[in-house]
């Protein structure tokens, strides 16, 4: 009981502290990236969200993306500190919840 | 009262006659038989309790969640809370019991579920009923006293390191892969050795089986300390610990929290 209290409070924490949008699977979104293995730089990321796994505060979404024409796929946790920002470019129409079938469609972005 | 109920159990683990003879003999100063009675119990007594680095805590498992740090990282945390207790009950002295000891009590119960002996062992000092009571031998035990009520956060910070013990899930009869990590052997190509022990020593010298051997059987049950665990983060309001890592048992299991034992640190090498 104790631990839904504490996961809801950390969930309501970070999301008092920046604004994370509703992420659904088939969403086009550009995440803003700070990488502490490469010096805190901040990287962008574009690609379409293939899954989301609702898990309170441990709830992650991955991003499939083409990068130099091979498929890439990231994992996320959707609270992450590291993620400074996220931004919905698109919302495609989709009939799934996981759209694992895109690793093997040619143009995964369609 | 007192003296005589205790004289019983002196009288039967040492020498009946001398002991008999001196009661006797100090038989209108009942003081002076008390104080010579300590004396020799504690010469006589075995303790083969560890040592603690500090007093430590009863807590129950939550359960575990994750916790991000500043830069980022995730870590997996175990959540500990507490029940009504962690209420000193007892304090042992070297005079009285033979090594210092802090005995802490945990998780009230309603006075039907206790016995007899247990209420009234707790009503002496007058505290509420408990459930657990758990003893930690320390080098000194003067700034404890009876009824006192152990603190968490003043007992940890965060960022200190723990050792957590408490029982562990019972995994039932296991064979030697599950139990003791041993390897398993070809699955196909014509080997009958799957997951046998393999040779459990030599044939006619010894001619037995080694004690100790490792062999299939009761896994899991048992108490395991968890060692050098660091405190994440402490939750006054809720009145929760955050552990890095995970601690024995399932959720609701009860847990012996101490401070870390470093030899050399805050426990003496010898």
């Amino acid at each position: 009981m104790c631990l839904q209290i504490l996961d809801k409070e950390a969930v309501e924490e970070v999301k008092g502290q920046r604004e994370i949008p509703e992420i659904k699977p088939g969403y086009i979104v550009q995440l803003k990236v700070e990488v502490p293995e490469n010096k805190r730089r901040l990287s962008t990321i574009k690609g379409i969200v293939i899954a989301r796994r609702n898990a309170g505060l441990n709830t992650t979404f991955r991003i499939r993306r083409m990068v130099a024409g091979v498929g890439v796929e990231s994992l996320f946790p959707l609270y992450s500190p590291n993620i400074k920002e996220i931004k919905v470019l698109d919302k495609k129409n989709v009939r799934r919840a996981k759209l694992y079938y895109l690793r093997n469609k040619m143009n995964a972005l369609r | 009262m007192s003296i005589a109920s205790l004289s019983f159990p002196h009288c039967c683990q040492k020498s009946p006659p001398l002991s008999l003879k001196s009661s006797f003999l100090s038989k209108p100063t009942k003081t002076q038989f008390s104080l010579s009675f300590t004396q020799k119990r504690s010469s006589s007594h075995i303790v083969s309790m560890s040592m603690e680095a500090g007093v430590g805590v009863m807590g129950t498992k939550l359960g575990m969640m994750s916790f991000f740090e500043t830069d980022g990282k995730v870590v997996p945390v175990t959540v500990v809370g507490f029940r009504e207790g962690n209420i000193v009950t007892q304090v042992k002295t070297l005079a009285t019991d033979g090594y210092d000891a802090v005995q802490v009590g945990y998780r009230r119960v309603r006075d039907k579920k206790l016995t007899k002996p247990e209420l009234g062992h707790l009503g002496k000092v007058g505290v509420i009923p408990m459930r657990h009571l758990q003893e930690f031998r320390l080098q000194s035990v003067e700034e404890f006293e009876t009824g006192q009520k152990l603190d968490v956060e003043e007992i940890f910070k965060e960022g200190d390191l723990v050792d957590v013990s408490g029982t562990t899930i019972g995994k039932g009869f296991q064979g030697g892969i599950k139990r003791h990590n041993f390897k398993r052997g070809q699955m196909s190509h014509g080997s009958k050795s799957h997951r046998a022990l393999g040779s459990i020593g030599a044939g006619t010298t010894p001619g037995r089986v080694y004690k100790g051997k490792k062999m299939p059987g009761r896994m899991g049950g048992g108490t395991r300390k968890i060692r050098k665990l660091k405190i994440v983060k402490i939750d006054n309001e809720l009145n929760v610990l955050m552990i890095k890592g995970a601690v024995p048992g399932k959720p609701g299991n009860l847990l012996r929290i101490t401070p870390a034992k470093i030899v050399g640190k805050n426990i003496p090498k010898n």
